[in-house]
């Protein structure tokens, strides 16, 4: 659906991504991994149009396009779900879900056909929150990931980006937040998950993109890449 | 898809839990109120009489009004120290176009209004554009609408408005018997009938209700709230105009905030700015605005103080107005941290400042224990805020 060829990008002297290439497809999980430093957040942001590219192409269906800001992204159907989850703790879910794109009529708002979406769409997605009227502040580090998650879905994306989104989860919550995403999947989302956490990766994830030094380092189909293969891929042994 | 369940209200469970959770609710504030009045009431007969009780309410209007300004800069974690200067700048203004140039009083009123909307429109752009912190824009808007309130009334220091005027009208306008209570069974009836109708729809949609009975018991409560104000307030001289005014301005205020994208934006920059401005929400606008209903609302209170006082002088807005309508905000349960308030809380704060300032000058009590009482209760008010604010950071 999306893919991206040949993205440079220099910070002063750093140089950042050097030719780095990706490409997703919908009703896939691709898991984005590599050290700190590798590149994985400015690639990232490139697609979601926080940092524009020095060089390199972005084509959507076969057709190129221009993101010079997240709004672009969004028009395009990318939507981001960042590490910080940027919710406002002091509303409560249905507020937060609907954030910037209220629905209206005569400049009121909506409560009802909001409360209403909301409860669907969290339905949907299996994810049990017992009253979705008390604020974020209230809700368990999981749930309000799943809030986050549910959020990016809200305007009808085609991929949605996932950065470290199991980086503050204790067990049980990083298997909810796992199998939602596999339910992402299932709706025919391409996904993209930044992570860490190889289990993680294994666990979700269609395909491991690596990247190195800004550079691709190597791409496995995750059920047949072995542990090593995708370590020694991340850590540049084989080299 | 979803059984229907249905939301409890406040069982005590649930209320402890909100409480660990910063989510204290009117319940202190109610609580230190009916204190209030079992105090000074022991102490002095009169403070319960029809007469004071409508004194009260005629004091509430200017200081509540200014606070419910404030509340709207708290609301986005700002500050707003000007609110009293600016009050008494826009009266003074008011009373120079009205007495000295002969203008229409509404005329009058509309033009201080509009200086009020400027003053904060010039706070608002210094706050967003020169990125100043609030605290520093408004401290300089402090002395600064100050001097220009001294300067324009440097000749004599004082302006009579004249005592039959419309202006002076505004607070000694009194609803007698029957409009009262037609204004009291109206309100119980719209926000009774409002909930039953919202109760109705989320039925039909399936979405959780709560019980028939507390709709009730809420309506009940505010119709006997309403009938023993305008029963104690007909025994006097009535129902005070500026009573209306100002219930009519918190009612809007609460309307907006609950129900617009405007007071949704409001309380998600003061919840996290960085948050709402990813969201698309253009944060720089939301501020100015609500600086801007700031000042306009701290006009609008320097009005009524004018209407009352039938003068501006140069301690219009001065001393311990400021004072008083942040601790009025704070009191009422709205957070200084941000995010966190209501504009009933401008009703009920100030509820809470005029009876401890009546009670204390109907017994005569020195004004130094006055300010020290006042400032305990301040005091308190912010701690219960600060350890709320921990108990959600937790």
């Amino acid at each position: 659906m999306l893919s991206a060829t040949g993205i440079s990008k220099r910070y002063g002297a750093v140089q950042a991504l050097d030719g780095a290439r990706l490409d997703l497809s919908p009703g896939e999980v691709v898991a984005l991994m590599g050290d700190n430093g590798a590149g994985k957040s400015t690639l990232v942001k490139t697609i979601s149009g926080v940092v524009t590219p020095d060089e390199g192409t972005i084509t959507v269906d076969g057709s190129p396009v221009r993101i010079a800001n997240p709004h672009d992204a969004q028009a395009l159907g990318v939507s981001t779900v960042y590490q910080d989850l940027a919710l406002c703790e002091n509303l409560d879910v249905v507020a937060n879900l609907f954030l910037g794109t209220e629905r209206r009529r005569w400049s009121l708002l909506r409560h009802l056909a909001m409360e209403r979406a909301t409860r669907e769409l969290l339905a949907q997605l299996d994810v049990r929150i017992r009253d979705i009227r008390v604020p974020v502040a209230m809700l368990s580090g999981g749930q309000r990931q799943s809030v986050a998650i549910a959020r990016a879905l809200i305007g009808e994306p085609r991929l949605v980006i996932l950065d470290e989104p199991t980086a503050a989860l204790g067990v049980e919550q990083t298997a909810q937040v796992l199998a939602l995403i596999g339910r992402l999947r299932e709706r025919g989302l391409a996904v993209l998950v930044i992570s860490h956490n190889l289990a993680d990766v294994r666990a979700v994830s269609d395909r491991v993109v690596v990247l190195r030094l800004g550079r691709n380092a190597g791409e496995f189909r995750t059920a047949t890449a072995s542990q090593e293969e995708i370590v020694a891929a991340i850590t540049g042994a084989g080299e | 898809m979803t059984d229907t369940l249905v939301r409890r209200p406040y069982t005590p469970k649930v209320a402890v839990e909100r409480l660990r959770q910063g989510d204290v609710g009117a319940w202190p504030v109610v609580a230190g109120l009916v204190a209030i009045a079992i105090v000074f009431s022991t102490l002095n007969d009169r403070f319960l009489s029809p007469e004071n009780l409508t004194n009260l309410v005629l004091q509430m209007a200017a200081t509540g009004t200014i606070a419910l300004g404030i509340i709207m800069v708290l609301l986005l974690g700002e500050i707003d120290l000007s609110a009293g200067s600016v009050s008494g700048l826009c009266a003074t203004i008011m009373t120079i176009v009205h007495v000295k140039q002969g203008w229409n009083p509404l005329l009058a009123i509309v033009l201080a209004l509009a200086v009020g909307a400027a003053i904060g429109l010039l706070h608002g752009v210094m706050l967003t554009k020169l990125r100043m912190p609030s605290f520093v824009v408004t401290l300089a808007g402090l002395m600064g609408w100050l001097g220009l309130l001294l300067y324009l009334l440097r000749q004599g220091g004082t302006i009579n408005l004249p005592f039959t005027g419309f202006i002076s009208k505004l607070s000694d306008t009194w609803l007698p018997g029957w409009p009262a209570w037609a204004v009291a069974a109206g309100l119980v009836a719209v926000s009774a009938g409002a909930s039953l109708v919202a109760r109705r729809l989320r039925l039909a949609a399936g979405l959780p209700v709560t019980p028939l009975w507390w709709l009730l018991a809420k309506a009940g409560g505010l119709a006997v709230l309403l009938a023993a104000a305008v029963l104690v307030m007909s025994a006097d001289r009535g129902v005070p105009l500026l009573l209306i005014i100002f219930g009519t301005l918190v009612v809007l205020l609460d309307l907006m905030l609950r129900h617009t994208a405007f007071g949704r934006h409001v309380y998600a920059v003061g919840g996290n700015a960085e948050a709402a401005r990813r969201a698309g929400i253009n944060v720089t606008r939301i501020r100015i605005l609500a600086f801007m209903l700031a000042s306009t609302l701290a006009a609008a209170g320097g009005i009524l103080a004018a209407s009352r006082l039938s003068a501006v002088n140069q301690g219009s807005g001065g001393s311990d107005i400021l004072l008083m309508a942040i601790a009025t905000a704070v009191i009422g349960g709205t957070s200084l941290f941000g995010g966190r308030g209501r504009a009933y809380d401008a009703l009920l704060g100030v509820l809470v400042i005029q009876a401890i300032t009546n009670g204390m000058y109907l017994l005569s009590v020195d004004s130094s224990v006055r300010f020290m009482v006042t400032a305990g209760v301040l005091a308190l008010a912010v701690a219960i805020d600060s350890l709320a604010r921990r108990g959600v950071a937790r």
